[in-house]
């Protein structure tokens, strides 16, 4: 094949795109799509396994066996797409380790709202119905993102996830249909957690440096904001269903456009929390840098016996 | 600490007994056998399998993407492959 210049590989590649054709991992792609798809796919990664913390919290004190069970199984779950996603990254060539390093070492962010303590029960629930909800809506349509293996990841745990935002609102459901101080529980839950719910999106389109590019790749197919006023559009109807209040008093329904005015999101909070000062970074990152640590002798000692084996079988 | 990582591997599940193993993506074990028991708990959480291969990746082999047009190109030109290249008259049935 003749040697191509790179703005003949780069109109191609946009072709492809453009024609809805999926890239692979061998396929040619710019540079900058290369890191930004390991940029994105790895942070989605290390939310996916921080995530984990702020629910295994409860784990030892949920209410009964059934929720237990529930709870065990969603954050088994995550730990699962947080794999999914790792391998998404290295079919990009990044090495899984060095990505993980750079959680640990502050380099890479997860997604802020997993700096938020989780102090009550009613928490559990709150986070599988607005944080897994805001999920869900985030990566519904990663399911057609222009990169294969990424695409694939999200269509596998799109399915999951349904299930962890389903327990999240029956664990709301049943704290408010319960007594006053159940209620009240779950009320103060929605307060905390709605707020950095709508964060989830990241900030407003304005002021966002990756959308339009991500866009014209197709990597992202709607912007922060579309997002956002899905997710409010429909939460704000389920929580009238259970009888809780969303906690913005500028929430009102506008005819015109058909979905909800909503009050102005604290972005000072959002920039700061990513910035690593939220109530939980230290403590997130801590954990993960010390699984890791407290971990090496178990994989040196998985990888000696593989080694041993392998001479074993020769012989 | 580069240097402990576990090898890649690809993982392809049978979903039912008659369907052949299909790929559904990779892991990181330290063999053979971790990788098959890692497989289940990564792939198979919700009964997505009956039976699991696992290779490591580096014993794959593939096609170059680059070389693609010249590798199929053979099969492009050879309509006469499928059925609906022939004209069946009307009235001929069972073809």
């Amino acid at each position: 094949m003749a040697e191509l210049n790179i703005q003949e590989l780069e109109r191609r590649f946009q072709e492809k795109i453009d024609n809805d054709i999926r890239i692979e991992p061998n396929d040619w792609m710019p540079e900058r799509y290369r890191q930004t798809l390991i940029r994105q796919i790895s942070q989605h990664a290390h939310s996916e396994i921080v995530g984990m913390l702020p629910e295994g919290n409860w784990i030892t004190r949920a209410p009964n066996l059934r929720r237990k069970a529930v709870l065990l199984a969603k954050v088994q779950d995550e730990a699962g797409h947080g794999l999914y996603l790792y391998s998404a990254t290295e079919t990009l060539g990044a090495d899984r380790e060095e990505t993980i390093d750079d959680l640990h070492s502050g380099k890479a962010k997860y997604s802020s709202i997993f700096n938020y303590p989780t102090l009550s029960w009613a928490d559990m629930g709150a986070v599988g119905w607005l944080v897994d909800g805001a999920a869900i809506m985030n990566q519904v349509p990663l399911c057609r993102c222009s990169y294969g293996p990424y695409a694939r990841a999200m269509v596998r745990v799109c399915k999951e996830e349904s299930f962890h935002q389903r327990q999240g609102f029956e664990i709301m459901m049943k704290l408010a249909a319960g007594s006053e101080e159940q209620k009240a529980m779950a009320q103060d839950a929605l307060n905390r957690f709605w707020w950095p719910a709508l964060m989830m999106f990241g900030p407003p389109d304005a002021d966002s440096k990756h959308t339009a590019q991500s866009m014209a790749w197709k990597i992202k197919r709607n912007t922060n904001d579309e997002l956002r006023q899905q997710m409010v559009d429909i939460t704000v109807p389920q929580a009238e269903m259970i009888g809780l209040t969303i906690p913005d008093p500028d929430l009102k329904w506008n005819e015109e456009k058909g979905g909800y005015d909503f009050g102005e999101i604290d972005w000072d909070e959002f920039w700061n929390v990513v910035k690593g000062n939220g109530p939980c970074n230290k403590e997130r990152v801590e954990a993960r840098r010390k699984a890791k640590e407290n971990g090496e002798w178990v994989r040196e000692a998985a990888n000696a016996y593989a080694a041993k084996q392998k001479m074993k079988k020769a012989s | 600490m580069a240097n402990n990582e576990w090898p890649l591997w690809e993982v392809f599940i049978r979903s039912k007994q008659g369907l052949s193993h299909k790929h559904v993506g990779s892991l990181r074990a330290a063999d053979a056998e971790m990788a098959v028991e890692n497989a289940r708990d990564v792939y198979t959480r919700r009964s997505e399998g009956i039976s699991i291969w696992v290779v490591e990746s580096n014993n794959v082999h593939a096609s170059h993407p680059t070389e693609a047009d010249s590798l199929f190109e053979p099969a492009h030109s050879k309509v006469y492959r499928h059925p609906t290249f022939y004209d069946v008259p009307d009235g001929i049935e069972h073809m």
